[in-house]
């Protein structure tokens, strides 16, 4: 079956002055059409620099990455164009990502107007109706951002995304910096946008909830790598990776009677920059050997569908 | 999970007003017209404007009329504002005066501003090697003191009206660009012009529709200060005989002039006064109107 998106080995690598900060490490991964595909991990494990290069607002510095089957990882201009109209982001924070100085109206056009899509009374309409799409009261059309409260800001967001009628859209963390009330309309918006539209998208979360809520697929990142890599049921039934099981313990459970798993993991997350050789989890892992501190795990098929990039996976779960 | 159901009644509920529609500058002059200080602010200027452009059908006396036996005279009928040390009518000569001054003002800050502005935001943008040759070239300007070079391009490029403003717009091109390179490197990082990239807008049009009217605030109010600035520096050359030349008037020459009889103030300080006033006036009239125009131009200050 042909996969909407497919990375292959995607890399990134910052230039700092103490040498490479590897954000992205060979991180491979595919995402079918109409499927949402959660990347989560702590903060500064690079989910937002995939996202990025992900939609080109980021060069990448190694590895491949398909689109519709083509090779669209260096894209000449003409083709950048185009995907700009297939690919789409939504922003984290709906608070920075709006120009103040601009009201609901123009900031739903700008994607249009920008990619010469629609002018005069055609875009007037296509904004309205994309106002509509998205649940903004039509009255809030000359407001600006900072009359309105977190989750309209972020329907402006998504109208914005949406406004180019894209087919794949990189949701980058679009409720951390809402209200938990506010956050579930948010999903259940991209949720059903989702559904009408067969859209795709890439989720990026550090909110194991959120993911859980709206992700077919979840890719776990770690410090630039892929750690693990599970259809969404999966992971939270049986995690594979340590890390993994970890990050799944620390979720709280809002009961008393719930004994949870005595997983914690300590120490700090090793620097990204100039990383040594071997798995990035290594210092922090209860089960490391030798050999973790010399190879850097691949991502092995242990179950249809489930990737584990852990050199002790096997005998850790007694496959 | 259906999510019509959650999201909150009054989005549909409550009947659809929708307000209209205004331009950019409509909308900017309808906050200003809201703020009555500014307002007062531009008719004065306004009226000021108009009555220097028709100075000639206004003052009741030519500006060059010289009366010896009116000799510092004091404000009278015949003479409003009295008589300067050759005995002409001082408020015909401040009439005329300032046809030059305001002039030369205006297009001294006009030019700084948009060479400052491109300057700035070009640096604060893109950064690098072009960020360090220009603003490496801005500190050598800086580095000269401000008289002394609107001294040598005047003396360069000679006199005349344009000429003459872009003597002293020079001195305050590097000062507005350093204050837009800081906020541009501010604006630029924030998340919206990451947005409008991933729209595919060009680097022109970020600059323009984003990062210049994020950042003409500050800009506003600085140049309503340096137009105060100007008026005095038109006056420095022309006391030194680079600006306009006796008889034609201008604001700081006949200030100047009239400091010469300060230790007279009590029986000629009209020739003190009256130049004074007007500059400060003028001066005043565009700081309030810079500063409510800054808050017209901003959507959050809207009440």
């Amino acid at each position: 079956m042909e996969h909407l998106l497919e990375a292959k080995e995607l890399s990134k690598y910052y230039t700092t002055p103490n040498g490479p900060l590897h954000a992205v490490e060979q991180v491979s991964f595919t995402v079918d059409e109409k499927t949402t595909l959660g990347v989560v991990g702590e903060s500064g494990c690079g989910k937002s620099t995939l996202g990025r290069v992900l939609v080109g607002l980021l060069d990448a510095t190694g590895g491949d990455f398909f689109f519709e089957g083509e090779n669209v990882t260096h894209p000449d201009k003409k083709k950048r164009k185009e995907l700009r109209r297939k690919m789409q982001i939504i922003f984290q924070d709906p608070y920075s990502s709006l120009d103040p100085r601009m009201c609901v109206s123009d900031l739903i056009a700008e994607p249009l107007k920008a990619l010469k899509l629609a002018r005069g009374a055609e875009l007037e309409k296509q904004v309205q109706e994309l106002m509509d799409t998205v649940g903004l009261a039509r009255r809030f059309a000359y407001s600006y951002p900072h009359e309105l409260d977190g989750g309209r800001r972020q329907r402006i967001g998504i109208a914005r995304a949406l406004s180019v009628n894209p087919r794949f859209i990189v949701c980058d963390e679009p409720v951390s910096a809402l209200d938990v009330s506010i956050q579930a309309q948010v999903l259940n918006l991209l949720k059903e946008l989702q559904i009408e539209k067969g859209l795709t998208y890439v989720f990026i979360t550090h909110n194991l909830s959120v993911v859980k809520h709206i992700s077919h697929d979840i890719l776990v990142m770690y410090c630039g790598c892929m750690v693990e890599k599970c259809p969404s049921k999966e992971l939270f039934a049986q995690p594979l990776h340590p890390y993994t099981k970890g990050l799944l313990a620390a979720i709280p459970i809002p009961s008393l009677h719930v004994k949870k798993p005595d997983i914690v993991l300590s120490g700090e997350v090793t620097s990204p920059v100039n990383p040594k050789p071997g798995c990035r989890f290594a210092a922090r892992c209860p089960y490391v050997s030798d050999l973790c501190k010399q190879e850097m795990p691949k991502p092995q098929e242990l179950a249809p569908g489930h990737f584990v990039a852990c050199h002790h996976a096997k005998e850790i779960n007694s496959l | 999970m259906d999510a019509k159901e959650k999201m909150p009644p009054v989005e549909e509920a409550v009947e659809e007003k929708i307000p209209k529609k205004r331009s950019y500058f409509g909308e900017i002059w309808h906050r200003l017209k809201k703020n009555p200080v500014a307002m007062v602010c531009l008719v004065f200027l306004c009226v000021l404007i108009l009555a220097v452009v028709f100075a000639n059908f206004i003052a009741p006396y030519d500006y060059a009329e010289a009366d010896l036996s009116l000799r510092f005279a004091l404000p009278s009928a015949e003479h409003i504002m009295g008589c300067d040390e050759q005995g002409r009518d001082l408020f015909s000569r401040l009439l005329y005066g300032g046809r030059y001054s305001l002039m030369v003002a205006l297009i001294a800050v006009a030019i700084g501003i948009v060479f400052g502005m491109v300057v700035g935001a070009l640096c604060g943008f893109f950064g690098g090697g072009l960020d360090s040759v220009l603003m490496r070239l801005m500190d050598v300007i800086m580095a000269i003191p401000g008289l002394m070079l609107a001294i040598c391009v005047s003396v360069a490029l000679g006199s005349g009206v344009v000429n003459t403003a872009l003597a002293i717009a020079v001195g305050t091109i590097p000062i507005i660009a350093r204050q837009l390179r800081g906020s541009t490197l501010l604006i630029r990082s924030q998340e919206y012009i990451e947005a409008a990239q991933s729209f595919g807008e060009g680097y022109f049009r970020i600059i323009m529709r984003h990062v210049i009217p994020n950042t003409l605030a500050p800009i506003i109010v600085q140049a309503s200060l340096y137009l105060g600035g100007s008026i005095m520096a038109i006056a420095g050359l022309s006391f030194l005989g680079l600006g306009v030349q006796p008889p034609t008037p201008e604001w700081g020459n006949i200030l100047n002039t009239g400091l010469d009889y300060i230790y007279q103030f009590s029986t000629r300080w009209h020739v003190i006064v009256f130049p004074a006033m007007f500059i400060i006036l003028t001066m005043l009239a565009f700081n309030l109107l810079g500063d409510g125009l800054r808050d017209a131009m901003d959507p959050r200050m809207r009440k």
